[in-house]
């Protein structure tokens, strides 16, 4: 069995970003954008901040009350996406809403996101596993709509 | 002696399955399992006798005014209000509190008068009033909960002054399940010259309640939440209070008479509610269920219920995994699994087949005194049985393993 198959290996994935969440914690600086994610179906409730610079994702943070699902999607995703271009997230963030909604999906990229790739299966913890990668989505539509178009 | 078993063949839902087991509902405070008489009754009406109330002049209409208002003589009789009269049919328990908050509260409050709640409400009976004192320039004042979250008199008599005109308060609280003494409270409010508004969303469903006794000037609930149709509401007022009571929604149905230049007729109580074609299939479901209810008897229900609650009790109590936050109430248990948040919880006992919520369920205010944000709450109804309690229980106890939920 791949490694990538092996229930054991994902649970563990969630398990260790669940229990040590990468960059969570807010911070005072003007220059992140911020965003909260409550879903109104579920509880979880969280601040989402991201600095850009120059089309780069320079930091991403996050905090707030959430379960073991939102916690460790977000805490991967913001290893994930940290130095990549608002186009290169975007992909990311493609390919892994394309995983959890049963669609072909570029595997290599994901890394360890595909922890949540059985999430179709448990149709109400969808919500938890796409939380904070809703709101990044979000932060991003929002990027471009200020952009200049000339 | 209720027989569960037999009981529970009433029941189809009892024989679904979730998550490739059988069903466990233990979500009876958000919405309870029909009986097959319920649907018969809704079937029924939609098959046999479909025509609208108090508008045809013919034979099938008759029949549903008939019906529809024998259904108001049921509720009237269940609750023993003193007349049918005194029964408002609603969309539902938010409904009814809405129409207490905007047709009196609106029309009799004014500014520097305040409204005690607790924090114990339900959404439905908080934020009405938020909006209302907002508008009146009124004061919203907490009645002070005790060390187990529960209301006493005493606290009640704390928290009243001369300015208050209206006590806002659960029966029984969805969250903390404790039944509050409002027979107390109204006989001290009274002497006052305050008004005293009850939820009765978890009560009404699960015990005997006389509103006479209770002297509660208004008392709001759900059919859904007692076997019935969602959809449908009651709202209990003393006669005279309903009188000076104004309609929320005016239409076709409430009026008597009106001309163009604006005059308006209304017609009495509680017609003059009840704007538009109501839920006939829903207030034929009610009438149901009640019938079904008083069949069996909501002594021997609420006997049942407390035992029954009492034996989940005292084993999530043996274990060392698990919080209790209301041991020794009457209503829902709010517990917790140390070290699981509660949605994850929740998830947990879904791939087991049981139904919980998790969450702050609809009263953010109580966080302030549970010291947690969000619990799981088991609500229990008169068809769950020992051995469903016990399987509640073993999924408890695997806890930790809360991820392979994620996984199975
Ligand atoms: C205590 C309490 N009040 C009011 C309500 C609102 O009832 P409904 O949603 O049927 O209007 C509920 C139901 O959740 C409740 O538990």
């Amino acid at each position: 069995m791949r490694s990538l198959d092996n229930p054991m290996i994902l649970r563990e994935i969630i398990l260790d970003h669940y229990e040590y969440p990468r960059n969570r914690g807010l911070t005072d600086d003007k220059d992140y954008i911020k965003i909260n994610m409550n879903s109104e179906t579920c509880i979880d409730d969280i601040d989402i901040q991201v600095k850009i610079e120059d089309g780069v994702i320079k930091d991403f943070r996050f905090d707030g009350e959430a379960c073991a699902i939102s916690t460790a999607s977000t805490s991967i995703l913001s290893e994930l996406i940290k130095g990549k271009t608002l186009e290169e997230a975007k992909y990311i963030i493609e390919q892994y809403n394309n995983m959890i909604y049963e669609r072909e999906y570029d595997e290599e990229i994901l890394e360890e996101a595909i922890a949540f790739k059985n999430t179709s299966k448990q149709a109400n913890r969808i919500k938890c596993a796409t939380l904070g990668w809703n709101g990044l989505s979000q932060i991003i539509d929002e990027q471009k709509v200020g952009e200049p178009h000339d | 002696m209720l027989d569960v078993e037999q009981v529970r063949k009433d029941f189809p839902m009892l024989s679904v399955s979730m998550h490739d087991h059988p069903l466990i509902y233990l979500d009876n405070g958000a919405t309870t399992l029909k009986p097959q008489s319920v649907i018969q009754a809704i079937c029924e009406y939609l098959s046999s006798y479909s025509a609208n109330a108090h508008r045809g002049d013919y034979d099938l209409s008759h029949r549903v005014d008939e019906t529809f208002e024998n259904v108001r003589q049921k509720v009237a009789n269940f609750i023993h209000a003193p007349k049918k009269e005194n029964i408002v049919f609603t969309y539902g328990a938010s409904d009814s509190l809405n129409l207490v908050a905007y047709g009196y509260g609106l029309t009799h409050l004014q500014e520097d008068d305040e409204i005690i709640l607790s924090f114990q409400e339900h959404a439905s009976n908080t934020l009405p009033w938020f909006d209302v004192s907002r508008q009146k320039g009124c004061r919203i004042q907490y009645v002070t909960l005790d060390q187990d979250g529960q209301i006493t008199l005493e606290h009640i008599k704390e928290t009243i002054n001369e300015h208050t005109k209206i006590i806002a308060i659960s029966h029984i609280s969805n969250v903390l399940g404790y039944l509050n003494p409002i027979k107390e409270i109204c006989q001290y409010a009274h002497q006052k010259g305050i008004i005293v508004v009850v939820d009765g969303a978890q009560s009404v469903p699960h015990m005997p309640v006389d509103v006479e006794e209770l002297d509660c000037d208004f008392l709001a609930f759900s059919a859904h939440k007692m076997c019935g149709p969602t959809g449908v509401g009651i709202l209990y007022g003393k006669l005279n209070l309903l009188e000076e009571t104004s309609p929320t929604r005016l239409g076709g149905g409430s009026n008597s008479r009106y001309y163009k230049d604006g005059q308006v007729t209304l017609k009495k109580v509680p017609a003059k509610f009840e704007a538009g074609t109501p839920n006939i299939e829903g207030v034929i479901g009610l009438g149901s269920a009640i019938d079904y209810l008083t069949q069996l008897s909501m002594k021997e229900i609420h006997e049942y219920e407390l035992s029954l609650r009492r034996y989940a009790v005292d084993q999530l109590l043996q274990l060392d995994n698990v919080i209790v936050y209301n041991p020794d109430a009457q209503g829902p248990i709010a517990f917790n699994i140390k070290g699981v948040f509660s949605q994850d919880a929740a998830s947990l006992f879904n791939t087991y087949g049981i139904a919980i919520r998790a969450g702050h369920h609809c009263a953010k205010l109580l966080d302030n005194y549970l010291e947690t944000n969000t619990t799981c709450r088991a609500s229990l109804y008169f068809y769950n049985t020992r051995e469903e309690i016990d399987q509640f229980i073993e999924i408890c106890k695997k806890g930790d393993d809360f991820l392979d939920a994620f996984f199975g």
